[in-house]
């Protein structure tokens, strides 16, 4: 009896939360009719956010998988104080994004601590979307070089092949899997970077408007338009997940998210 | 013909390794596990630190990096590049000699095949291919069959010993166990906790044990006992009360070592006076075709498979172990 009754307030429980968390996002596709979202698609402003978004993200990831690269490869080694410097990485990630946006301003604004000009340009929303994004993929690289045996590695070195022959051609090719997953991860998290581009970058139409500022700002002025980015954003964000999760490539490189240990 | 010599200390987490040894033909060090057979190989291949000296033919390698050190290390699970076909495999530390090699080791018709796809009997050979590739000067081998079932172990035993006399490299190889190092190797050394007991042919361990360690590695039955008599043979009264002779002298406390094949099984107890003779009662019995060890009591002794069949020792009871004198030794506990 006991049992039957617990059973059915776990279903309960499941199903409120499903529905609980699929009702928005079907929201988005069905207050308008589909012919009309892609209609607003054409919206001038929507082309602008598209464009502003297309070249931040590329800017932004091609530096997240340059410099992260190497240091997960850094941070996956065993060296005293290696748990306190994933734990810095792994700040941003629980940092309150208007923080994130603020210190960036303190940090590289005119009267900053580096006195740049980068504030309100492109600049500034590469870095606000790197800085936010960036340690989700470091953290996934730091497990996918972790995953490689170490065993394998000293083979390349005993044959003959240095440091930099053994990671080319051993270490990357047998992390690659965990690297993708990590930088789709990272795109989808830059994608929908709102907090500290705003606070850091503006929202400047053309200049630094990105799709996830386009949905704030239209809201007022077109609310159809804001659906339609919405709805974009969603379908871009599912395709990332849906990548990350059936691409057979991924789940046989043993991929797994960082432990911080 | 080149040798590598080795006077290493080698930092470990519980103990310091130091090991002293000249590499010419196929030398094995045979110890427990953790004993640091395998950090000594990855020591000799500049996997990990080590202080005083590796040298071959006088050539310092302790100031070289891995790649610069001309060894072949076969790793304990071989360490395959999972991603490279067979042939990339072999290729990858040299890639003169690889059709030679695919042949040489029979993988030819694996050359495209992954390494997830072989069987550990393959694996293995594609390792020691893809290690001679390189053209090393050093052969080092870990725990070379550990990884193979015991069909496939007895079958590359074989094979491993005629590759090893025909490349004559000098060959450093690490075992747990001993019958794989007494039938690979020249030299077999013991290494326990780091240090090396005893360095010795096969038959010079078994003839003249160290320890009683290295006594029970080899095989060899140990009883412990107190000498209490010595003059032309030494007694010793047994722990469990019985008295035994040898022909050893020692005193004080002693193993009595004694080989599995030096112990005759009757189901009577004999009377010849220059025998020793422990009763007790039939244990375990353990074919190996037709040869078969019986525990009588506190030993274990090889009979043939037709004295076990006559004496009717599968079905348990009482028996007697005897042993000459001679067939014994004596070392310090």
């Amino acid at each position: 009896m006991r049992r039957a009754a617990l059973a059915v307030a776990a279903f309960g429980a499941s199903f409120v939360v499903l529905a609980f968390l699929l009702l928005p996002v079907v929201a988005v596709f069905v207050r308008v009719s589909p012919g009309t979202l892609v209609a607003q698609l054409g919206d001038g402003a929507v082309k602008d956010a598209l464009v502003v978004s297309l070249e931040t993200t590329a800017a932004a990831q091609a530096l997240v998988l340059l410099l992260g690269t190497p240091t997960a490869y850094v941070l996956a080694r065993r060296f005293r104080g290696r748990k306190a410097l994933v734990t810095l990485v792994e700040l941003p990630l629980v940092l309150p994004p208007a923080v994130a946006g603020l210190g960036l301003l303190a940090a590289f604004g005119r009267t900053g601590l580096l006195h740049t000009s980068f504030p309100f340009t492109k600049t500034a929303v590469v870095l606000a979307v790197a800085f936010v994004s960036g340690p989700l993929y470091v953290r996934a690289a730091i497990a996918a070089f972790e995953a490689v045996d170490a065993n394998v590695v000293a083979a390349s070195r005993t044959l003959g092949a240095g440091a930099g022959k053994t990671f080319f051609r051993v270490v990357l090719p047998l992390a690659r899997g965990g690297l993708t997953a990590g930088a789709a991860l990272a795109v989808a998290r830059g994608l929908g970077e709102f907090g500290a581009t705003i606070m850091f970058a503006g929202s400047l139409r053309g200049v630094t408007q990105t799709l996830s500022l386009a949905v704030y700002s239209q809201f007022d002025v077109n609310f159809d338009v804001a659906l339609a980015v919405s709805a974009l954003l969603v379908l871009t964000s599912a395709a990332l997940l849906v990548t990350l999760k059936w691409l057979p490539s991924l789940s046989t490189s043993r991929f797994r998210f960082a432990t911080s240990s | 013909m080149a040798a590598l010599a080795l006077d290493l200390s080698v930092p470990l987490r519980d103990f310091e390794l130091t090991v002293s040894l000249a590499v010419e033909r196929t030398t094995a060090l045979v110890g427990p596990s953790g004993a640091g057979k395998s950090s000594l190989l990855r020591a000799i291949a500049g996997l990990a630190k080590a202080h005083g000296r590796i040298e071959l033919d006088g050539e310092d390698w302790l100031g070289k990096r891995p790649e610069e050190r001309r060894v072949g290390l076969v790793f304990q699970e071989y360490a395959l590049f999972p991603h490279m076909t067979v042939r990339a495999n072999v290729g990858y530390g040299g890639r003169a000699r690889v059709d030679e090699l695919l042949e040489r080791f029979r993988i030819a018709d694996l050359a495209d095949a992954k390494p997830p796809q072989l069987s550990g009997g393959e694996r293995q050979r594609v390792a020691l291919a893809r290690a001679l590739a390189r053209d090393p000067a050093v052969l080092l081998l870990d725990e070379p069959l550990a990884a193979l079932d015991a069909h496939t172990k007895a079958e590359v035993r074989v094979e491993l010993y005629d590759l090893l006399h025909e490349l004559a490299l000098p060959t450093l190889l690490v075992t747990h166990d001993y019958e794989d190092a007494a039938a690979l190797a020249d030299e077999v050394g013991v290494l326990v906790a780091g240090r090396l007991r005893q360095l010795a042919t096969p038959s010079e361990l078994v003839a003249r044990p160290a320890d009683a360690f290295v006594a029970s590695l080899t095989g060899a039955n140990l009883l412990h006992g107190r000498v209490v008599r010595s003059d032309e043979l030494t007694e010793v009264e047994l722990d469990t009360g019985e008295r035994v002779f040898s022909t050893d002298s020692a005193h004080g406390r002693v193993g009595v070592v004694v080989y599995p094949w030096e112990i005759a099984v009757a189901r009577e107890r004999t009377h010849d006076s220059p025998l020793n003779v422990l009763g007790g009662e039939v244990g375990s019995v353990f074919t190996l075709g037709n040869r078969a060890r019986v525990r009588v009591g506190p030993v274990t002794a090889e009979v043939t498979a037709s004295s076990l069949a006559r004496l009717g020792l599968a079905g348990g009871g009482a028996a007697y172990a005897s042993f000459k004198a001679t067939g014994t030794r004596l070392v310090p506990l």
